[in-house]
């Protein structure tokens, strides 16, 4: 039985979800052209992997298997309505700059890629620790985009003017690049290279 | 007529749901290493768009929008807020009973397409494209037939890109660190990169 | 009873239905008090903006008390009491038979196809209690979906003070751009109507020469999403003909608020 601790913070580096394995990439590079979108989104996320997990792991002995994906899909369906809901009641300018990725979170290879790796086999508890860890794994790398974009794209962060931008008087040139989102595609891979630099285990093969 | 033919090669090329929407990400980089299997996936991917995107256009129209229940005299009720639940479910019935259909009538496509058949169905793309057919108000039926089949072609289009190019740049050295998904995420921002070109295309 | 028999199958799925529906829409009922006034607030906000009185931080109600919505009879072409203009949905009103007309093919280049009788104006007038600016509803299609904004007019009923939309499904990055700030404010101080009277405003393919005499009646088109840009100028030009709110405003104009 997996350990507590490692289980909480192996997929924050050692098994990055979106580094090692490229999954969830999607939104990874949809929404993250300004930080408070990121934010969001990461949050939306943690809440519905955990729940999911949480949910999927307490009822794992009754599911039978020939509608097992489906069960998943309607559990991770159902929590992302309610996210959706609470940010269109709480954080309505946001949602709509979310507007569909809010929803494609259902579709999000982590989400259900855990619940069935995981939460399929192991109990709540645990289960529960590792929804936080996939999640934070996958936020440290949307924050980092997200950072690189809104900082070096338009010279802010958070909405907060950090390096003023020609257009408002200031020296910046912002770096156009930034604010299309095929720069996110740039970052991710450069970001998945220091990693693997990094870590050289998770290195591919040559086939 | 120019209005359908508008829609396609939007569909196809500006707004490309692979590479300007970035959908379908997941399978996009897992399966495009050959270009067989490319196109398998992605003849897939067509499919099951052309069939799903119209059907909810139609669940949505006469059962979930604000008065959309009308032809039942609930004129009153708007059951939007279910939505992703009844998108996602009939994307996954389509999915289940289309391998149903291949397997009876077309036992050659069902091998043919394999275990991609199932994986669709969680493809971010495929609900992407529904969710983004009903963003745009005044979609009718034929509408989002077409809208589904261009996003499809689109997609296809742009994974066998992918899949051509990875199987040429597999004999060039490229460091450890970047090999294999590092390198075919720098790509494909390239080739996105190209594709914005094609945005001057329609007036 | 084994894990796979079809009495479990069914019973699973359809207790896993019920939790699940009776989980989303209690979300869904319990939240929409808040999410309704998110979008009143919402349009409030909207409403400030294109009429330049916008100031972030402070509470959007206290700086709606200067805005007063009237509703306007677009047949009588005069203020009209027939609704409660704060609670008048002229959406609804613009599908129901009774209170819309439909517009002939030819004379409806927003393509919308009908048009309440009522719309809600909102006039901000100064201390005095003088009219200061007219804040007109408009909507049209735009290429992908129908385009709504908000027009506001100076006190000589051609100069614009601000034009802004708050709902629309155009593309973003290529005619969602009509939300770009540098976009929008172009629009202050563009004149609606030239010396004769005629309607000069046009939304250009391209890049308005400033130092032309007309270009006060002329903004920038927006790059790659022409039928966007054309759906902005339709719109325009429907509302601020005779169909629209043109013969009110020459009324208003001569019989004073």
């Amino acid at each position: 039985m997996a350990k507590p601790k490692d289980v909480l913070l192996d997929p924050i580096f050692n098994r990055n979800p979106i580094g090692l394995q490229i999954l969830g990439i999607c939104s990874a590079l949809a929404v993250t052209s300004k930080m408070s979108t990121v934010v969001a989104m990461c949050l939306a996320v943690i809440f519905v992997i955990t729940g999911s997990n949480v949910a999927v792991s307490l009822i794992r002995r009754q599911i039978p298997a020939n509608i097992r994906i489906i069960v998943e899909i309607t559990i991770i369906a159902t929590l992302v309505i309610i996210v959706d809901q609470f940010l269109q009641a709480f954080a309505f300018s946001i949602s709509k700059q979310l507007s569909i990725f809010v929803g494609l979170i259902i579709t999000n290879c982590i989400v259900l890629g855990r619940a069935e790796a995981f939460a399929m086999k192991n109990p709540p508890g645990l289960s529960f620790l590792d929804g936080i860890g996939n999640g934070l794994g996958y936020s440290l790398v949307l924050l980092l985009v997200g950072f690189c974009r809104e900082l070096f794209g338009s010279g802010k962060l958070l909405g907060y003017t950090i390096l003023p931008t020609t257009n408002e008087g200031g020296w910046y040139l912002p770096n156009g690049l930034m604010l299309l989102p095929p720069s996110a595609f740039f970052i991710i891979g450069l970001l998945i290279w220091a990693l693997r630099t990094w870590k050289t285990d998770q290195i591919e093969e040559e086939n | 007529m120019e209005h359908y033919l508008d829609i396609l090669i939007r569909s196809i090329f500006i707004e490309n749901m692979a590479l300007a929407f970035f959908l379908g990400m997941c399978t996009f980089l897992a399966v495009s290493k050959k270009v067989d299997t490319a196109i398998g996936l992605g003849v897939a991917v067509i499919v099951v768009q052309t069939i799903t995107v119209p059907a909810n256009n139609l669940i949505y129209r006469y059962f979930l929008k604000e008065g959309g229940l009308s032809w039942l005299g609930l004129g009153d009720v708007d059951l939007t807020f279910i939505g992703l639940i009844c998108y996602i479910g009939v994307i996954a019935a389509m999915v289940q009973i289309l391998e149903m259909v291949l397997d009876r009538y077309v036992p050659a496509l069902y091998t043919a397409l394999g275990i991609f058949l199932p994986l669709i169905t969680v493809n971010c793309a495929i609900l992407g494209v529904s969710l983004f057919m009903l963003n745009k108000q005044g979609f009718g039926f034929l509408e989002s037939l077409i809208f589904g089949f261009g996003s499809g072609i689109g997609w296809l289009v742009a994974i066998v890109l992918m899949a051509g190019i990875r199987e040429q740049i597999k004999e060039d050295k490229i460091p450890a660190g970047l090999r294999g998904s590092g390198i075919t995420l720098i790509v494909t921002g390239i080739i996105a990169l190209a594709f914005i070109a094609f945005s001057g295309m329609i007036k | 009873m084994s894990r796979d028999s079809t009495t479990k199958i069914l019973s699973v799925a359809f207790l896993l239905c019920l939790v699940c529906s009776v989980l989303v829409s209690a979300a869904a009922v319990g939240l929409s008090g808040i999410q309704e006034r998110n979008k009143i607030q919402e349009r409030r906000k909207n409403i400030l903006q294109a009429a330049g009185l916008y100031q972030p931080g402070q509470p959007i109600d206290e700086q709606f008390r200067k805005i007063e919505a009237r509703l306007v009879d677009l047949q009588e072409d005069a203020f009209s009491q027939a609704f409660d203009p704060t609670t008048f949905d002229s959406r609804s009103a613009a599908r129901d038979p009774q209170t819309s007309h439909r517009i002939p093919g030819d004379e409806d280049p927003a393509d919308i196809k009908t048009r309440s009788r009522y719309k809600v104006v909102y006039l901000v007038k100064d201390d005095t209690g003088s009219l200061q600016q007219l804040i007109l509803p408009v909507h049209g299609k735009g290429l992908w979906s129908t385009m709504y904004g908000f027009l506001a007019l100076d006190d000589d009923f051609t100069t614009i003070n601000g034009f802004a939309f708050y709902e629309h499904g155009e593309t973003p990055g290529l005619g969602g751009e009509i939300d770009n700030p540098a976009w929008k404010g172009q629009w202050p101080g563009k004149k609606i109507y030239g010396p004769g009277g005629e309607i000069r405003i046009d939304v250009l393919k391209g890049t308005v020469d400033r130092d032309a005499p007309d270009a006060v009646y002329r903004v920038d088109g927006l790059a790659g999403a022409t039928l966007t840009a054309r759906g902005v100028e339709n719109l325009l030009h429907y509302w601020m003909g005779q169909d629209g709110y043109r013969p009110f405003l020459e009324k208003l104009q001569a019989q004073g608020v």
